[in-house]
């Protein structure tokens, strides 16, 4: 083996563990607002983190198999006189899409929100789902 | 609404300040806004995931400590696939200046948003000084005695 081939295999070894890692790592910076996503052969479960919007306010609509997410928070408004001391919340409105493994049965699409978290639980469409194939001898 | 809620990240408390803990879960450190009122200060505080029932405050000497409890539990025979946030309690201390009635502190939770509202001691509020105008006849004296 040439020794240029041994160190592109290390690369790719290193490449592959970099890769396999990310998967489950928080990444630094992510669209807002951050999103799990959990799958199972029947469903999708998706959660967020929006605490203090009103759910009535939330928009969420499936395609396919893309989700997307639209809503806002209005800042506390002042009077005057009033000043902030500290501002680290979040505030105005934020959209975001995310791209799902599977295609959804977008009539059977459940969300709660509970304590500023939201789930949705998205059903996999029929078509989508795995099948087993037994093998026949013969 | 002009401006847009932009990359926001969990932040991990730096320093949890109760000891050791017993419970083996991440602690973050909650969003908070403060803002100064009149007659209050009021503290936001974005905790999602947590309730009346799971949330601590105490007050030890000038030392306000907010506690918020998560308990939560992945889906079961799921797998996941895409992790951008982690999971875990709250928790920040602040420290108060003397001038908060501690007493009439109230805290509300709602949607995962605390809101402490804090007023302020009698002796803190803003007082407006009056000055007096004096006559013109002592300003006239004092201008003869140095003349």
């Amino acid at each position: 083996m040439l020794w240029s081939d041994r160190v592109f295999d290390t690369l790719r070894e290193l490449e592959g563990i970099r890769q396999a890692l990310r998967r489950f790592d928080v990444p630094s910076t992510v669209e807002f607002p951050a999103t799990n996503v959990w799958v199972s052969d029947n469903d999708a479960v998706v959660t967020t983190e929006i605490p203090g919007i009103d759910p009535e306010a939330l928009e969420i609509s499936v395609v396919k198999d893309s989700l997307t997410l639209r809503g806002s928070r209005q800042a506390e408004e002042l009077k005057e006189g009033e000043t902030y001391h500290r501002r680290e919340r979040w505030n105005g409105q934020f959209t975001k899409t995310l791209k799902l493994p599977f295609a959804v049965e977008s009539g059977k699409v459940e969300a709660r929100f509970s304590k500023g978290v939201l789930a949705i639980i998205l059903p996999r469409a029929e078509a989508e789902k795995p099948r087993k194939i037994s093998v026949k001898t013969e | 609404m002009a401006d847009k809620a932009g990359e926001m990240q969990k932040k991990e408390a730096e320093t949890p300040e109760t000891g050791e803990r017993t419970r083996a879960c991440r602690i973050y450190s909650p969003q908070v806004d403060i803002i100064e009122r009149q007659e209050e200060i009021v503290v936001i505080a974005d905790m999602p995931g947590v309730d009346e029932k799971s949330i601590d405050i105490t007050l030890e000497k000038n030392v306000l400590t907010i506690y918020g409890r998560v308990d939560f539990e992945a889906p079961k025979d799921h797998r996941p696939v895409l992790s951008e946030y982690g999971t875990g309690d709250y928790q920040r201390v602040f420290t108060l200046s003397d001038e908060v009635d501690r007493d009439k502190i109230q805290a509300t939770v709602k949607n995962g948003v605390l809101r402490l509202v804090m007023p302020k001691a009698e002796t803190a509020k803003t007082r407006k000084i009056p000055i007096k105008a004096e006559g013109l006849g002592g300003l006239l004296n004092l201008n003869l005695s140095h003349a």
